[in-house]
């Protein structure tokens, strides 16, 4: 008898009912009450704002409506229609996607320069990057107030050291084809983050590497396209995806410098992010806003996609087989 | 990745090199050291300029919010004429404002607000995504894989998306504590919802997701004989992770407690979106009215020292907590490009 059950396979407990045993350990419900205020707020500040922000979508939900004088009406696809049909969307998706295209590679280059000078800085790269960190941590508000004075077209300083200088300063603040690489610039002033992000990578690339590359006799550009480059590829990557998801999202230096009571409201500066905001809070629009959030949402993961995709082919994964 | 450093074969012994140049060896070594100490200086020469380039907009902000009306513009590297535009007994109009004289507006407060509103959302967030990140490192439970990459696939999702439904629900949990002031007895519960301070921080007792996977991959850090040991000497689970867990996890602590108050301190939206009363505005949405209040491009009154003054007082608490809190700043930034 006991040698038959041995020389079988024992049929334990079917997996299901394994998974299910787990549930009558007090570790895991121990486990559940140390997640349970991330799970309570992911239900009701996320979860569920999600499928009531699809269900708005399509609905006219409106002043009306939080005020309770009307019902809600679904209006099926009509908010959707209206994304193509609102002429202020697509401009305001243009420049956004313009303010993105310029500020995260100009962001990303001008930070990896910094952090490839501090390299070579030896004992002062503490002190300096420390100084070119400070502009990170100003909040955007006063971001936004900056970037007024400072570019203002007539008596900015900016304008002025560029006049001294010889070159024509362009009206930054008021000109439509120069507000968003203001607002671009100011964000590469403040790229210390990124700049640290990187400045790890490059620590983190080993030593040999480049003395072997040096032996082979490489160039300093071929040392820094086929050593540094791959070997900070993912840093880089993350900092591309952050950013380029920030910038979708850009807000509040905008905001501050041309929108609110006291702005000059420039549709050059009309933000996707801004409008949506205005259609939800200042418009009272929320189903036409929580269409727009949807189709933020969608850009944002198709944008996130297409990076991941792309970026197989170029980021190096130490360790991995991927190359 | 090894054989990179092994490609090149040692010389054979008895072969040699290329032919060295004649130039003798120590003056070569001279030459070399010269052209050395150049590029040296060279590089300290561009990085001290490009240290006044990133200074230069601090310095004329704090210059400026030292000058007096009409002299903000000068662009003059120290105020000519010295003012002090922070304090005074208010004067009406045609003369120059000052910072915490004016009428309407209650910096003050709106600093106050923001200290507080930043210190207890960021002690709630620190404290409660510890628990939820020191669960998902340690322990095992039916659904962990799923419920983590969930809490991964959060991140992903713009604030836009939930933004509005947010703002509706705390609009009816206004409503039900306004009727219903008296249900639970003699009057004590207060008013929560738009209009009031509690969407800006009450989200924070539910910890955050960027928050949880960095302390997480903290956790996953220490040997987990620790906690082993600390539940042989009969600890429970919850002493276990307040004796061994926090004390030892307490650089990623400061870090999310740190960048929880920068985070607040950054944000706009949503007081914008929540805030009504001036007197309980926090410093941000305060300095952002102040602009459009006093820019003269909105109809202001032209003040410009005022908002050059408020701007100052905005971003001076961030510039104190980066000094004192140097090392982690830079330490989890550096983390996240890691870890990611």
């Amino acid at each position: 008898m006991t040698s038959v059950t041995l020389n079988r396979i024992a049929p334990g407990p079917s997996r299901a009912r394994r998974w299910l045993s787990g549930f009558r350990e007090r570790e895991t419900w121990i486990a559940y009450l140390f997640i349970s205020p991330w799970v309570f707020g992911f239900v009701v500040l996320t979860l569920g704002p999600m499928l009531f922000s699809l269900y708005y979508s399509f609905t006219n939900y409106g002043l009306q409506q939080i005020a309770g004088l009307e019902p809600t009406k679904t209006v099926g696809l009509h908010n959707y229609r209206q994304l193509f049909d609102d002429p202020k969307i697509a401009s305001s998706l243009k420049n956004t996607f313009i303010y993105t295209v310029m500020m995260v590679p100009g962001k990303i280059i001008f930070a990896l320069a910094l952090a490839m000078l501090l390299m070579r800085a030896g004992k002062a790269a503490g002190f300096f990057r420390t100084i070119f960190y400070i502009p990170h941590i100003t909040p955007p508000v006063a971001i936004g107030v900056l970037l007024i004075y400072l570019f203002n077209g007539r008596i900015g300083i900016i304008d002025v050291g560029l006049r001294h200088i010889g070159l024509p300063g362009p009206y930054w603040t008021t000109d439509p084809s120069w507000i968003k690489p203001s607002i671009a610039l100011m964000d590469i002033w403040a790229c210390g983050g990124t700049m640290v992000i990187l400045l790890a990578a490059l620590y983190g690339v080993p030593q040999h590497l480049y003395e072997a590359a040096a032996m082979d006799g490489a160039s300093h550009w071929r040392r820094f396209k086929d050593v540094t480059l791959p070997m900070i590829s993912p840093a880089l990557f993350f900092c591309f995806i952050i950013l380029t998801l920030a910038g979708l999202q850009q807000f509040t230096q905008a905001y501050t410098a041309y929108y609110g009571a006291g702005g000059t409201q420039p549709e050059a500066a009309l933000f996707y992010a801004i409008y949506l905001f205005r259609n939800a809070f200042e418009f009272f629009n929320m189903g036409f806003a929580s269409a727009m959030a949807w189709l933020l949402f969608a850009i944002s993961m198709v944008v996130t996609v297409i990076n991941i995709t792309v970026s197989r082919r170029f980021v190096f994964y130490q360790g991995s087989a991927r190359g | 990745m090894s054989a990179v450093g092994q490609e090149r074969a040692p010389l054979a012994p008895g072969t040699t090199g290329p032919i060295p140049t004649v130039v003798p060896a120590r003056r070569r070594r001279a030459r070399r050291f010269q052209a050395r100490w150049i590029t040296k200086l060279l590089l300290i020469l561009v990085l001290i300029g490009l240290s006044i380039l990133f200074l230069y907009p601090f310095e004329w902000l704090v210059a400026a919010a030292f000058k007096p009306r009409g002299d903000t513009f000068d662009n003059s590297f120290l105020p000519h004429n010295w003012a002090w535009n922070f304090t005074g007994k208010y004067i009406p109009s045609p003369a120059p404002q000052r910072l915490f004289a004016i009428p309407g507006a209650s910096v003050g407060h709106w600093m106050w607000n923001s200290v507080w509103i930043s210190v207890l959302g960021a002690a709630l967030t620190t404290f409660v995504s510890a628990c939820v990140a020191f669960a998902f490192a340690y322990f095992r439970f039916p659904l962990r894989n799923f419920l983590f990459g969930v809490l991964l696939a959060t991140m992903m999702l713009p604030g836009e998306v939930t933004m509005i439904p947010v703002y509706l629900l705390w609009n009816h949990i206004g409503k039900f504590t306004l009727n219903h002031h008296e249900i639970f007895g003699m009057g004590i519960v207060p008013h929560i919802g738009t209009g009031t301070q509690y969407p800006l921080w009450v989200p924070n007792a539910f910890g955050s997701a960027f928050y949880i996977f960095l302390q997480r991959q903290f956790f996953l850090g220490i040997p987990r004989d620790y906690f082993e040991a600390a539940r042989m000497d009969g600890d429970s689970y919850f002493s276990m992770f307040r004796r061994i867990a926090l004390p030892l996890a307490k650089p990623a602590l400061i870090v999310t407690f740190i960048f929880e108050i920068q985070a607040k301190w950054f944000d706009l939206i949503t007081p914008l979106i929540y805030l009504r009363d001036q007197a309980t505005f926090t410093a941000p949405l305060g300095m952002k009215i102040l602009f459009d209040r006093f820019n003269n491009v909105g109809g202001g009154e032209g003040d410009f020292q005022v908002i050059m003054a408020g701007t100052l007082l905005l971003v001076l608490p961030m510039v104190i907590l980066f000094a004192v809190f140097q090392k982690y700043f830079i330490r989890g930034i550096a983390v996240q490009g890691t870890k990611g």
